[in-house]
């Protein structure tokens, strides 16, 4: 059994410590928000944070996780930047399949905490890890941007 | 606000006939009313298949056309709550069951999303619906009041009688509704009459997209469900020999079952992770069969050798061969490769099989296909084969092929109880059903600076011939897709011919890939283009103009695009703006590109403007956001997008060696729409197409060099390597 917080809940998992954080979320816990895209830290689908830093959860083993505070998709509307990320997102309407936008929220979410007032080149440089295969390039630019203001 | 979980499959009194249309296309023609009321909505007035209304005034549009984030759901919505005036809050959508005879698409003739067209096969008989709809409402108010329904208005989800000031909700009069008589031919609105059709409407797929709770097909967790994961031959088409290493594979804590079928080898467990390590603790053989050989060099010898013969011939004007028998003549052989889809959600598919159902979750662009490929492979009557329809993380053309589906369903023949089948990335890269590559070669004259005669002969697999083989049959085994956009070039050109060669790679099974023919085809002709306007001694944008007279659409979003991008305006060094024109998908849109090319090769995209005449825009902010994703898709293509084969085997396998553009290398994209209340034209493939010659102009300008491959090849940029 491992203790997980996540969302400010702890949980209980039975799985190997070795078991990557975005299975035992998607497959252990049902939490399906967090995606699958690569398996291998290239394109941030399955982007959460560790006490306010975006990791990559398909390459994080639950047994390195410890006391952190997990947050996913499902929670990080809960936080204040989190809010406005989402809100932000919808307004300039950013997402198309919307598959890898959890991913990108968390990513620009964790940005902003760390930085309220990014420029182009912090936002390139904190979200060229995440792959739109839709293209929305464009409006996450804009939608981080709108979100700083707001 | 909307639901993705399926109906039964409605009565099969309840018939949608499909005829004919004199456009060539097809009609959709509305049944008779029914007043059905569904088990599972308690809908109170179903007209038909597509709309229910329910007595708090609840309108649910059930949606044969699935969204893969092209925002169809809203746009459809929209077309039907237009019509019908009903309360654009009170909408909602749903996926439709598998269906043919009543959810086909009618441009299509099967249950499909694809080939940018769902608004324009749905924009007659959606509003038809919508309209008749309406028409019965107001007929039972009308009733109930003892008044000339002709005095009566709908808005808004009421029925008004102003002369009296009475008015009665939708909901209120759903029951009476369901009594009358559905008008054959109801008046459709003019468009000044729309209250919601363009305007940029917020979609209503998006809010849950945002937090989590959006659910895709590889999100399904039907009670018990296991999880598997695959691997097929590595050599396409191959066999599985032994399995060794069964021991290992079940020693893994959480693997629950080993399943071996005759081309595949699955894992399954408590969680995929469980499932994968299961797998790569196996030592498979495989039987590599008749592609053991295959390579790309292979494949393009193939394809050059059949291109050598003219093809079938698919357009012909005036008399292309004299015409190009004298006169200062340009040749261009252009090559574009094999290409995956990769879409975010890797492929996947989660099915139930019991002695006597099949369910099955997944996001597909066709739904019907996958209901038949149940039954098939069950052998189970179709209408024991459900099917779930979800939400697509990226379609592209991947999901209009039901392979993965049989995969699943064979596996989870040999599990008890529900299993969700998700491919690894890599399985998803390497067992693709790939864009084919396509090899065009393009002849013309010029004289008195325009271009006299012209042969444009394009060679490559036939994805119609596999995937809908009556229109392959039908055309004279030309398929249509191959010669879009050439047979339709915008420009005028007195000698004309266009000739198609199909040639089936070894080994390979080709897909449509979003942009389909168009994008082989628009490519040819827009590059060939440039080369003729620099033998010409003309500016690209003023020798396009000169030949666009009876494309008065398309010549001015060329002149939009030309003025909101600086066109001629001064540049640096080795910065170059390249141009695109093109009618594809019977969409007008000119596109200019802004790029450097450095010392290196590298190619840095600087800006990129559109100019787009859609007819109809539906919903305006949906059109700039498939434009700026389309031109990302395509030229994400033309920077990094090449599958090659080494015995047998794709090389590429995850987003590291198959690569995508990512956002610090997208500059911003200005779409600029142009208003027009022309019908709407097709808008989910059109950046796609337009993005690779626009991008492939540019360096052209740029630098001198005339690439005539995709992707672009940085050593020849360099100047490491010739052209």
């Amino acid at each position: 059994m491992i203790e997980l917080k996540i969302n400010g809940e702890t949980k209980s998992v039975e799985a190997s410590p070795d078991t990557p954080l975005l299975w035992v979320l998607r497959d252990v816990l049902g939490m399906t928000g967090t995606k699958f895209g690569c398996g291998i830290a290239q394109c941030g689908a399955c982007t959460v944070q560790l006490d306010g830093k975006s990791m990559r959860s398909c390459l994080l083993p639950i047994g390195s996780v410890g006391a952190r505070a997990i947050t996913t998709i499902e929670g990080i509307g809960a936080t204040p930047v989190g809010a406005k990320v989402q809100k932000a997102w919808l307004e300039l309407e950013v997402v198309q399949c919307g598959y890898c936008q959890s991913g990108q929220i968390m990513s620009a979410a964790a940005l902003l905490a760390n930085n309220p007032n990014p420029d182009d080149a912090d936002i390139d440089a904190a979200m060229s890890g995440n792959i739109c295969r839709c293209g929305t390039y464009v409006r996450i630019r804009e939608a981080i941007k709108r979100a700083a203001k707001a | 606000m909307f639901e993705t979980d399926t109906a039964t499959a409605p009565a099969p009194s309840r018939r949608t006939i499909l005829k004919a249309g004199a456009a060539g296309g097809l009609l959709l023609v509305i049944p008779l009313p029914l007043a059905r009321a569904d088990d599972r909505t308690k809908a109170a007035f179903a007209p038909d298949a597509f709309i229910r209304l329910d007595t708090t005034g609840k309108v649910t549009l059930v949606m044969p056309q699935v969204e893969m984030g092209q925002g169809i759901y809203t746009a459809h919505a929209m077309m039907m709550a237009d019509e019908m005036d009903a309360d654009w809050q009170m909408v909602s959508v749903e996926a439709a069951p598998p269906n043919t005879a009543l959810y086909a698409n009618p441009m299509l003739t099967v249950q499909a999303t694809g080939n940018s067209n769902s608004v324009r096969a749905f924009w007659k008989p959606l509003r038809t619906t919508a309209a008749a709809a309406r028409a019965m409402l107001i007929a039972a108010a009308a009733k109930q009041w003892k008044v000339d329904p002709a005095s009566c208005t709908a808005d808004s989800g009421n029925v008004v009688h102003a002369a009296s000031g009475r008015k009665l909700s939708y909901g209120a009069l759903a029951n009476a509704a369901a009594k009358e008589l559905r008008p054959a031919d109801p008046t459709l609105k003019t468009p000044d009459q729309f209250k919601l059709i363009g305007k940029p409407l917020k979609r209503i797929d998006t809010p849950d997209k945002v937090n989590g709770t959006a659910k895709f097909g590889i999100d399904m967790m039907p009670e018990g469900v296991k999880f598997a994961t695959l691997a097929a031959s590595p050599v396409l088409g191959g066999k599985v020999g032994n399995v060794d290493g069964q021991s290992d594979a079940m020693a893994v804590p959480g693997v629950k079952q080993i399943v071996i079928l005759d081309d595949l080898v699955a894992v399954v467990g408590d969680h995929y992770w469980a499932a994968k390590q299961g797998l790569d603790a196996l030592n498979i053989t495989w039987n590599d069969g008749a592609n053991a050989n295959v390579t790309t060099a292979l494949v393009w010898a193939d394809l050059k050798k059949a291109a050598a013969s003219p093809g079938l011939v698919a357009k012909k004007e005036g008399d292309a061969d004299k015409a190009l028998s004298n006169g200062d003549k340009l040749e261009a052989k252009y090559e574009l490769p094999f290409l995956a889809h990769a879409p975010m959600e890797p492929m996947n598919c989660t099915v139930h099989v019991t002695p006597d159902s099949c369910e099955i979750w997944v996001g597909t662009q066709v739904c019907a296909r996958t209901q038949e490929a149940g039954a098939t492979i069950t052998g189970l009557p179709l209408e024991k084969v459900t099917v779930h329809n979800q939400l697509l993380g990226g379609g592209f053309g991947r999901r209009l092929e039901t392979d993965a589906t049989e995969k699943a369903v064979r596996i989870a023949q040999k599990v008890d109880g529900p299993v969700k089948v998700v491919y690894s990335r890599e399985e998803d890269i390497q067992h693709d059903r790939y864009r084919p590559s396509y090899y065009t070669q393009m002849w013309a004259t010029l004289k008195d600076g325009k271009i006299d005669g012209w042969l444009h002969r394009v060679a490559g697999s036939s994805v119609v011939a596999r995937w809908l083989a009556p229109a392959f049959a039908g055309n004279h085994n030309i398929d249509f897709d191959e010669v879009d956009s050439a047979i339709d070039q915008p420009y005028d050109i007195p000698n004309l011919r266009v000739e198609a060669v199909r040639a089936e790679p070894p080994g390979v099974t080709t897909g449509f890939w979003r942009g389909v023919g168009p994008n082989n085809n628009v490519f040819a002709v827009e590059s060939f283009m440039d080369e003729l306007a620099n033998k010409a001694g003309k500016d690209p944008v003023d020798f396009r103009r000169s030949m666009l007279d009876k494309n008065p659409r398309l010549l001015n979003a060329l002149n939009v695009v030309a003025q909101k991008s600086g066109w001629g305006s001064a540049l640096p060094k080795r910065v170059g703006r390249g141009v695109c024109c093109q009618p594809s998908f019977a969409s007008f849109i000119a596109t200019v590109v802004e790029a450097e090319v450095d010392e290196n090769g590298e190619v840095h995209l600087r800006r990129i403007n559109t100019a787009v005449d859609v007819g109809t825009a539906v919903n305006p902010d949906t059109i700039r956001a498939q434009l700026q994703g389309g031109i990302v898709f395509g030229l994400t293509a033309a920077l990094y997008g090449e599958v090659t084969l080494e015995n047998g085997r794709v090389q590429q396998s995850n987003f590291n060696d198959y690569r995508m553009l990512r956002i610090n290398q997208v500059p911003n994209i200005e779409v600029h729409l142009i208003k027009s209340a022309e019908p709407p034209g097709g808008i989910g493939e059109t950046g796609t197409t337009a993005g690779p010659p626009a991008l492939r102009n540019a360096i052209y300008a740029a630098t001198g060099i005339a690439l005539r491959r995709l992707p672009i090849d940085r050593e020849i940029l360099s100047g490491r390597k010739k052209a």
